[in-house]
C-alpha cells in the first residue's frame, strides 16, 4: 500500500493502484486517474458508468462483472469496450475508486 | 411431519439426502428429492470421454441408486419456486409444498448466450464437453480430425470446474503427441482473464506448463460472437481469434426456474450467506453446491467438504440452535497434465492455491502445483471414491476445512 498525489490530494492506493478507501474518491481523482490510463477526457458516459459502479458498489458490497455492467447500467457492452478499453469491469472500478472485482476461482 | 424438499439428484443434492436421511428421524421429517431424469453423471469423467480414456458406460448410473431408503424421489421438470407459500411446482402441474427447501440444481452450459455458436458449425468445427451429448459428439471429431489450428476458449467465469479447459489442452496437447500429429495441430488458449487461471500463484506454474507445452495464450478476450463461416471468435474489442476446431465452453448458468422465481442473481445463482449457505432472502431456503453464489470454486469438492459443516448447521438450525460450523470455501481438485501425470490444488476463501504438499505435510503423497504420478492416480482412482464413498455420504479421511500445513508461502512474497 502506497501514498499517491493525484488530483493535488494524498490517497492510499494497492500494489495495482485501485484506492484503498472508497471515500477518497471525487471527480477530480477519477480525471487524474484516468489519465494516466489513457483516457484524456472522461464524458459523461464515462461518468455515468462509472457512478453506476459506485452505487452498486456500495448497495451490495461487490462491484458489477462485464455481464450486469451491460444489462443494468444502460450502456451496452460493446460501448463499454470502447469507454474503458481492454477490461471494462475493471478500468470502471479503478476509475470509481473502489476495489478490483474479485474473480471467482 | 416436516417436509423437506431437494431441488436435483447430482453430487450435493444426493450427498445431502444421504446425510440428512441419518440425521432427521423419519417419523418427524418427510425427504424429497427432485430431477428431471434418471441420469446420474459423473461429470469429471466428461473430460476423458473425447480423447477414449473413458466411455460412455463408466460415467452414468441410475441417480435413485444413489437415493436411501426412506427419500422419495421424484422425476419431473421444476416450473417455479413459491417462497412465500412454501412450494414448488413442476411444469405437469404437480405441487410439492415444503417447510424447508435444498437449491442442489447446480450450473449449465448455456450455448444459447453466445450469438454463432449454435450456428451452422455447432457439433462440426464448434464443440463443448460440458454436456454428455457433447464429450461423446467431441470423441468422434477428434477421432477423426487431422489437425489444424485448435482454439480450447472460455466464455466467461465463473465455470464448473474451472481448471477443466486446463486439464482438457494438457490432454489434447498429449493425445495429438501420441498420434505423432501434434506438429499439425497449433493450439491456442483463449481466456477472459488476463492470466491462465484466476489466482496469480497458481496462474504462474500453470502458464509455465502452457508454454513448455507450445500452446499459445489469448488473455483479456470478452467474446461478442462466434463467426461460423468464417470460423473466427470475436471480441467486444474486435480482435479476432481463427479456429480450424473450437472447444468452447459456454457461458454457465443457473437453472431458469431460479430466475423465475426471482431467487436468483443476474447468473441464476442463489445468494447466500458463504459460511452457512442460507438463502440471504429466505430463511427456510439453503443453496448448496453450484447452484450457490459463494466465492469460491464450482466443484465437486465443495459440495463435499461443505456438506459435512452443513449437516450440522442444518439441524442446529430446525431445533432453533445457531448456526456454528462456518464454511471456508474449502476446495481441492486434480489437474490432469497428460501422459500420465497430473497436479493438485487446495485453497479456500482467503487462501489462493500455492505449491507444496497434500494432506501430510512434507509427505503427501500427492503434489500441490507440481506434477507427479501420484496425482494422476488420485484422479483415476476417484471416480471409485464418488460412486462407493462421497456420494453415500460416508466419512472420508480428508478435514472439510483447509489447512496450511504443508503449504510454501514463498511465492507469495
Amino acid at each position: 500500500m502506497t501514498t499517491k498525489l493525484l488530483a493535488g490530494q494524498d490517497v492510499e492506493v494497492d500494489a495495482e493502484g485501485f484506492l484503498v478507501d472508497p471515500s477518497q474518491w471525487n471527480e477530480e481523482v477519477a480525471r487524474a486517474m484516468a489519465k494516466e490510463e489513457g483516457i484524456d477526457t472522461l464524458t459523461d458516459k464515462h461518468m455515468q458508468v462509472i457512478n453506476f459502479m459506485r452505487s452498486e458498489y456500495m448497495a451490495k458490497g461487490t462491484a458489477p462483472n462485464i455481464r450486469s455492467l451491460g444489462k443494468t447500467s444502460g450502456v451496452s457492452v460493446k460501448e463499454l469496450y470502447q469507454l474503458f478499453p481492454k477490461g471494462p469491469a475493471k478500468l470502471a472500478a479503478k476509475l470509481g475508486g473502489i476495489s478490483k472485482p474479485h474473480g471467482c476461482i | 411431519m416436516n417436509r423437506l424438499l431437494i431441488l436435483g439428484g447430482g453430487t450435493a443434492g444426493t450427498i445431502a439426502a444421504n446425510r440428512l436421511r441419518k440425521r432427521l428421524d423419519p417419523g418427524l421429517w418427510s425427504i424429497t428429492v427432485v430431477d428431471q431424469n434418471d441420469r446420474h453423471l459423473y461429470q469429471p469423467g466428461q473430460l476423458f470421454i473425447p480423447f477414449g480414456i473413458y466411455h460412455a458406460r463408466d460415467i452414468v448410473k441410475p441417480r435413485r441408486q444413489f437415493i436411501p431408503d426412506g427419500v422419495e424421489f421424484v422425476i419431473g421438470e421444476i416450473d417455479q419456486v413459491l417462497a412465500d407459500e412454501g412450494k414448488c411446482l413442476l411444469t405437469d402441474g404437480r405441487e410439492l409444498p415444503y417447510d424447508y427447501l435444498i437449491i442442489a440444481t447446480g450450473t449449465s452450459p448455456r450455448p444459447d448466450q453466445t450469438p454463432g455458436m449454435e450456428g451452422t458449425e455447432w457439433r462440426k468445427s464448434v464443440h463443448e464437453f460440458y454436456t454428455f451429448e457433447g464429450a461423446i459428439a467431441l470423441e468422434d471429431k477428434l477421432a477423426q480430425w487431422d489437425g489444424g489450428r485448435l482454439a480450447i476458449h472460455v466464455v466467461d467465469m465463473p465455470i464448473k470446474c474451472p481448471v477443466a479447459p486446463l486439464e482438457f489442452t494438457f490432454l489434447a496437447d498429449a493425445f495429438f503427441a501420441d498420434r505423432g500429429m501434434r506438429d499439425r495441430v497449433e493450439m491456442v488458449y483463449v481466456t477472459p482473464l488476463d492470466g491462465v487461471f484466476t489466482k496469480p500463484v497458481a496462474s504462474k506454474y500453470l502458464g509455465a506448463i502452457m508454454e513448455e507445452r507450445k500452446v499459445s495464450v489469448e488473455n483479456d478476450f470478452a467474446v461478442e460472437q462466434i463467426d461460423p463461416v468464417s470460423k473466427k471468435l470475436i471480441s467486444y474489442d474486435e480482435r479476432e481469434v481463427d479456429f480450424d476446431l473450437l472447444i468452447t465452453i459456454p457461458l454457465n448458468m443457473g437453472a431458469d426456474y431460479i430466475e423465475r422465481s426471482g431467487l436468483g442473481d443476474d447468473l441464476n445463482y442463489v445468494p447466500v450467506d458463504k459460511r452457512t449457505l442460507q438463502s440471504k432472502a429466505h430463511d427456510n431456503i439453503f443453496a448448496i453446491g453450484d447452484a450457490s453464489d459463494i466465492p469460491t470454486s464450482k466443484a465437486g469438492s465443495v459440495a463435499h467438504f461443505s456438506l459435512e459443516l452443513f449437516e450440522d448447521n442444518f439441524v442446529n438450525h430446525i431445533h432453533g440452535r445457531p448456526m456454528s460450523r462456518e464454511f471456508d470455501g474449502h476446495a481441492n481438485c486434480f489437474i490432469e497434465s497428460g501422459h500420465g501425470k497430473g497436479l493438485l490444488i487446495d485453497f479456500n476463501y482467503d487462501t489462493e492455491p500455492l505449491a507444496g504438499k497434500y494432506p501430510l505435510p512434507g509427505i503427501g503423497p500427492f503434489n500441490l502445483l507440481r506434477e507427479s504420478e501420484a496425482n494422476h492416480w488420485g484422479k483415476m482412482m476417484f471416480r471409485w471414491v464418488y460412486w462407493n464413498l462421497l456420494l453415500p455420504g460416508n466419512e472420508m479421511p480428508l478435514e472439510p476445512l483447509m489447512s496450511m500445513a504443508g503449504k510454501e508461502l514463498e511465492d507469495l512474497q
